[in-house]
């Protein structure tokens, strides 16, 4: 079973495709672009759409989606950590 | 007349312009707000006739003025409109409607309420109507091939099943509409922001690549000017936050994901401008879905793929919304919006390509006659862009 998808294998996080993810839970993700899999430990519960770091991400550090830069951090970021607007801001507008 | 098969075609209702609807529309279109109410009269009374009321048309000047001319000659010339009822509060705008829409070689006829009233143009008005929509009434489907469909894209409510599911399915579908000589259209300029190199590099020619920089830049102005803060509080919305979507440039990503990874841009139109030939075309235009669809109707098109994460519920008038969504909870929730199920995707239990035949396979049905969830639970969101306040 697939519980979160990442588009590009460089990419620094991926996307909860599952309702009903808790803290803890062994987590199999599908990395779409090269067809390969992926297993994380999830370190918060996280909602159906929202996104975890797959590798570890430090203060200030580009955050990658779609092999593109999608924003910067604003804390330090573990790996299967809950990443979103609380620890990640755009660098536009 | 499937879109595997070897027969590229659908049941449509040609028009003397040539042009290919898929509707079968007679309404009554007001000038200005003044003329809603004798507009909704004429549609209470007459079957079958549909009125499309607005707020706008009154002492709007320049560019404003003549985008709201465009936008209702366009939506009046729209081939999935049959024939045309103009209700204006003065004769003058209302004859420049209804000139406008006359080029296009339907039936249509405008009547001024200053010194008539609202009784007398709503009766005038109606005998129109009612000899519009039989003459409407026994027109017939004919088969027509797939290059006379316009396709429109634009997303909302999305979230990040939207980058990874259903925009990607629009996405190819328009990579297999494209080599049919469909003609196409995609907009959003300010959702592009983040990835508007890759939306550049993309672009036919030079020319093209400059046109659409130009409006990107244009648009990143206004905001800039107009700004009060990072724009976080309205890009991304509460509803994109709220289904994962962090930034702008992630939401931009996701978007342009609609545009498939082969086809490229061959024009780009100003707001409701009428595209000049086949290929994929992107128009300026506001992210705000129901102004985005209604630029489409104006420009031309007949159909549109409407990719939403959390539950956009919008629809049009006169141009067929096609709702199709890869949130697994949303196509629970919101059944009754949904008219293509592409949540597979993100299961490994659909792949793309049978999402995007999928996506065909319901636009031929569409095109044929089938009503869309939107049609069907009467959404008619009719939402003119305005471009600066009034005189």
């Amino acid at each position: 079973m697939i519980h979160f998808v990442v588009h590009d294998e460089h990419d620094s996080v991926g996307v909860v495709v599952v309702e009903g993810i808790r803290a803890g839970d062994e987590l199999t993700g599908w990395i779409m672009d090269q067809d390969k899999t992926l297993l994380t430990k999830v370190l918060n519960d996280v909602p159906i759409g929202h996104k975890i770091a797959i590798r570890d991400l430090q203060d200030n550090a580009t955050v990658i989606k779609y092999g593109t830069d999608i924003g910067r951090t604003i804390a330090p970021i573990k790996v299967g950590e809950h990443l979103h607007v609380h620890n990640v801001k755009t660098k536009r507008w | 007349m499937k879109a595997n098969g070897t027969k590229h075609a659908f049941m449509g209702y040609r028009r003397s312009n040539g042009r290919v609807g898929v509707r079968n529309h007679v309404i009554v279109l007001p000038v200005d707000d003044l003329s809603n109410a004798a507009s909704v009269a004429v549609a209470n009374h007459i079957k079958g006739v549909m009125a499309l009321p607005h707020p706008y048309g009154r002492l709007q000047f320049g560019a404003d003025l003549e985008l709201h001319f465009r936008t209702l000659i366009g939506t009046g010339s729209n081939p999935n409109v049959a024939a045309v009822v103009v209700i204006g509060i003065e004769d003058q705008w209302t004859q420049k409607i209804v000139e406008g829409i006359a080029a296009s070689g339907k039936p249509v006829i405008g009547f001024g309420i200053e010194q008539h009233g609202d009784h007398d143009t709503i009766m005038r008005a109606s005998k129109a109507a009612r000899a519009y929509v039989q003459w409407a009434s026994e027109l017939v489907r004919e088969e027509c091939p797939v290059d006379s469909l316009w396709v429109s894209t634009k997303c909302g409510e999305s979230d990040t099943t939207s980058g990874c599911g259903a925009n990607p399915t629009v996405g190819n579908a328009f990579d297999k509409l494209y080599p049919l000589g469909t003609t196409l259209v995609f907009g959003e300029t300010t959702e592009l922001t983040g990835g508007e190199h890759l939306v550049a590099e993309r672009c036919r020619t030079p020319a093209v690549r400059e046109k659409f920089m130009q409006y990107f830049n244009r648009y990143q102005e206004v905001i800039d000017r107009h700004k009060t803060s990072d724009l976080s509080d309205s890009q991304p919305t509460k509803g994109n936050i709220l289904g994962g979507l962090t930034t702008i440039e992630e939401k931009a990503l996701g978007n342009i994901q609609k545009i498939g990874r082969k086809c490229m841009i061959d024009g780009v139109l100003d707001k409701a401008e009428t595209p000049t030939g086949p290929g994929l075309w992107f128009m300026d235009s506001s992210s705000a879905a129901a102004e985005m669809v209604t630029l489409c109707a104006a420009s031309g098109y007949t159909v549109h793929f409407f990719p939403t994460g959390q539950g956009n519920v919008i629809g049009n008038p006169i141009l067929p919304v096609i709702k199709l969504c890869a949130n697994p909870r949303t196509v629970r929730t919101m059944s009754e919006h949904i008219d293509v199920d592409v949540s597979g995707l993100l299961r490994r239990e659909m792949s793309p390509d049978e999402a995007g035949d999928a996506l065909i396979d319901m636009m031929y049905r569409t095109a044929n006659g089938r009503l869309t969830a939107a049609e069907a639970l009467g959404h008619r969101e009719f939402v003119l862009t305005r471009l600066y306040e009034s005189a």
